[in-house]
């Protein structure tokens, strides 16, 4: 009963979402490593406030897609993007973006926690304090405990904020690279397989905060568990070999897709 | 038969093992090789070594066992009043038997049984063959001569056989012990373990030796000088010391030495960790592929550069250009043109050892950012920080442990560094804080007292050893803190 109700909810959350416009759109985005095309013309959408899946085989280009959203992919030597990718109404790619305000903006989660070898009050802290966001300590304090709150790990560490980060286990320290992103109140948060070095308890943690964040946060994910997609996504891309193959609401997708590609990694014939 | 031949024999020996060994395990296999324990070229080896090795070390053996027990029974064939001589002279006249004894071999039959009846011509014969000798041989010694000749060769063909031997009859051994449920592989592989072992404690127990001829030639040295004003003195004024003369003093006070070991490998540091870490946050953070492919190799060449044509930098062209423009500020300053940079000061030597020690400060630095987890870069960069809050944010506090490492080993070479201080600092052991004038270093007081006429006996030429020890024990601290530090620094990341 309960079950049935809180299903409800979210389905009525997700029409008003959908009703509202889209957080990112991405249109005709290639992207080359040198020589070598890794995309191919990419229109894919991005909604406010919902959680989007991108799944496909290895190598298709997942992870190069969710960085165009950053421009993580300025970091990589000879990588070139093209196309036109906007957050709400700003071209990111535009010379006149400040690629650091757009990355305060869309934050970022990796495949393997990479915390800091700070202390974890300082890990959190990173962020505000590059961007000036606390005025005192006392606002610094605030928003390293409320952004630890919401990566749900502050009873597990409040007693302890000054010991080192890499210290915690491997699914504490992914919540705490997710409350570092947190910390910085960016407006999407880009996950690249977030899970693939937890177990399943520490998944199952970060699985049930991405349903959480999704209230705050417009949140991409790349995963590469087709269950994972089915339970945190309401939407799902499929990619292969560079193309967007598919977008589609999470249930269609895993149910009825349009594609017969879609439907064979599904089922697992290839991948 | 010679030695090279013996072993040359043994060589083939072993290889006609290896080819028998490996033809036997392939027999015994019958085309089903996964009938052996071991592929059939472990048995050959196997084979190879049993006739090798033990023929080897019964040769290496015989090599040195047999010139000693030849010696002591020429030796007890001496007359009773030689044997009643010094040591010394005895070891004397041994030496001149061998020479006659590599002459009598020149010599036809004829020749030498013409000698034994009249010795007095054995020096003017042999000398006309390319043996000189000392003087005229007495006559027990073509007796011994003739001796030491016979027993030489007795025992070169004994070891000829018993080599011979040993190499087939170990073959042999092996061969037989050939079966397909036979470890073959194991043995061989054990025998390389203790090839291993053995190639690697011999560059330890050579530091160990080296270490200790140092200590022991340091302790004579303090057994003339007392320790404490060694260490804790402050005049170095070894004078002179005649050959011979033991008791000329002399005072050995390290510490202006140390003094000023310290001050010029600071200046050097002063010069080359700003430098050398700079270069190695733009190579590793910001060049360009292109860039650093071009300029890491450049700035490894100055890693190879030999210290004396540093040197020869810092004395012809460093020092004067310093002294000179020394000479030219006073002048505009005071209108007296007098230099107060001295050409060789420690500046100069310091400021030259810097530039010798940027490459090592920048390459171990820049493997060491570059070590830093990519990860750790992404991470900041996706929160939206800027690449130089990145470098100065998380990657040099991640790396400054491993750099801090970096730097003392540097130190530890600007301790030990001989030749551009024996060029560009100075003699003059003083104490002084004016970086213009010249100091000298714990290495160019050991250049100095170990240059001309040795004679190891008295304090003023021991005094270097004392002095080299020193310095290995402060280059070892260094060093061994050094990588300490940068071990936790590598466990950081595992
Ligand atoms: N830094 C890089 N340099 C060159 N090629 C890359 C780089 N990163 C990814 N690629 C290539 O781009 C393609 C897509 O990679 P990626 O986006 O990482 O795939 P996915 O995340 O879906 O497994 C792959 O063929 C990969 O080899
Ligand atoms: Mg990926």
């Amino acid at each position: 009963m309960n079950m049935m109700s809180e299903a409800a909810v979210e389905k009525a959350l997700d029409k008003k979402m959908n009703d509202i416009s889209y957080k990112m759109i991405g249109k005709d985005v290639s992207v080359y490593y040198g020589d070598k095309r890794a995309l191919y013309d990419v229109n894919l959408n991005v909604r406010e406030n919902t959680v989007t899946a991108l799944i496909g085989p290895s190598g298709c280009g997942k992870s190069t897609f969710l960085r165009t959203l950053n421009r993580m992919n300025d970091t990589i030597d000879g990588c070139r993007v093209t196309g036109r990718i906007t957050l709400d109404t700003d071209d990111i790619y535009d010379p006149a973006i400040d690629v650091v305000e757009l990355r305060a903006r869309v934050g970022m989660v990796f495949q393997k926690p990479n915390p800091f070898p700070k202390s974890i009050y300082e890990n959190v802290a990173y962020g505000p304090r590059i961007h000036g966001l606390a005025k005192s300590k006392a606002d610094l304090d605030a928003i390293v405990e409320r952004s630890l709150q919401k990566a749900g790990l502050w009873n597990e560490v409040k007693d302890r904020l000054q010991e080192g980060g890499t210290g915690l286990s491997g699914g504490q320290q992914q919540r705490l690279c997710i409350a570092r992103a947190v910390a910085v109140s960016p407006e999407v948060i880009l996950m690249d397989e977030p899970c693939s070095a937890l177990d399943p308890i520490a998944t199952a943690k970060v699985e049930e905060l991405i349903h959480e964040l999704r209230a705050n946060f417009t949140i991409v994910i790349v995963t590469h568990s087709m269950q994972q997609a089915a339970r945190v996504s309401q939407r799902t891309a499929m990619f292969h070999l560079g193309n967007l193959v598919e977008e589609n609401d999470t249930d269609k997708m895993f149910t009825n897709p349009d594609d017969q590609r879609t439907q064979d990694y599904i089922m697992g014939r290839f991948g | 038969m010679s030695i090279s031949l013996l072993l040359l024999i043994v060589a083939v020996i072993g290889v006609v093992g290896y080819l028998i060994g490996s033809w036997r395990a392939n027999a015994l296999a019958g085309g089903k090789l996964s009938s052996l324990h071991s592929r059939p070229g472990y048995y050959g080896s196997f084979v190879a070594i049993w006739s090798m090795l033990p023929a080897i070390a019964i040769l290496l053996v015989w090599i040195i066992a047999s010139p000693i027990y030849i010696g002591s029974a020429v030796r007890g064939g001496f007359p009773d009043e030689v044997k009643a001589e010094p040591q010394a002279t005895q070891n004397l006249n041994y030496n001149m038997i061998g020479a006659i004894a590599r002459g009598f071999k020149l010599l036809s039959a004829e020749e030498r049984d013409a000698l034994f009846k009249d010795g007095t011509a054995a020096r003017e014969v042999l000398g006309s063959k390319g043996v000189p000798l000392a003087a005229d041989p007495a006559p027990y010694m073509l007796t011994a001569a003739d001796d030491l000749n016979r027993m030489t060769t007795a025992s070169s063909t004994f070891l000829s056989i018993l080599v011979v031997i040993a190499a087939l009859a170990g073959g042999a051994f092996a061969y037989r012990a050939i079966a397909p449920k036979f470890r073959a592989r194991n043995r061989v592989e054990g025998v390389m373990l203790v090839g291993l072992i053995v190639a690697s404690s011999i560059a330890i127990l050579t530091t160990v030796g080296i270490v200790a001829s140092m200590a022991t030639e340091a302790i004579s040295f303090f057994n003339m000088v007392p320790a404490w004003e060694f260490f804790f003195g402050t005049t170095w004024d070894p004078r002179f010391a005649a050959a011979g003369a033991t008791d000329s003093s002399g005072q050995f006070g390290l510490i202006p030495l140390l003094a000023g070991t310290l001050y010029i490998g600071f200046v050097a540091m002063l010069v080359a960790v700003p430098v050398g870490l700079f270069a190695a946050i733009y190579m590793s953070e910001y060049a360009s592929r292109h860039v650093r492919s071009v300029a890491k190799p450049l700035l490894e060449v100055l890693a190879g550069i030999p210290t004396i044509v540093y040197g020869f930098f810092a004395l012809v062209t460093v020092g004067p250009f310093l002294r000179d423009i020394s000479a030219q500020l006073s002048g505009l300053v005071t209108g007296n043109y007098a230099s107060f940079i001295q050409a060789q000061s420690v500046l100069t030597a310091g400021f030259v050892m810097g530039i010798m020690l940027i490459p090592y400060v920048s390459s171990l630095s820049d493997d060491i950012i570059t070590a830093v987890p990519r990860a750790l870069r992404d991470g900041s960069l996706g929160l939206g920080a800027t690449r130089s809050e990145t470098i100065k944010r998380v990657i040099l506090p991640a790396a400054l442990p491993g750099i801090v490492g970096a730097l003392l080993m540097t130190a530890s070479r600007a301790v030990g560094e001989t030749m551009i201080v024996v060029l560009a600092a100075g003699v003059a052991a003083r104490m002084q804080l004016n970086p213009f004038e010249p100091m000298t270093t714990v290495t160019v007081k050991i250049v100095n007292q170990l240059t001309g006429d040795l004679e190891f006996t008295s304090p003023q030429t021991l005094v270097a050893f004392a002095l080299g020890i020193t310095l290995f024990v402060i280059t070892l601290c260094l060093n061994i803190y050094a990588l300490y530090i940068v071990r936790k620094y590598r466990e950081q990341y595992e």
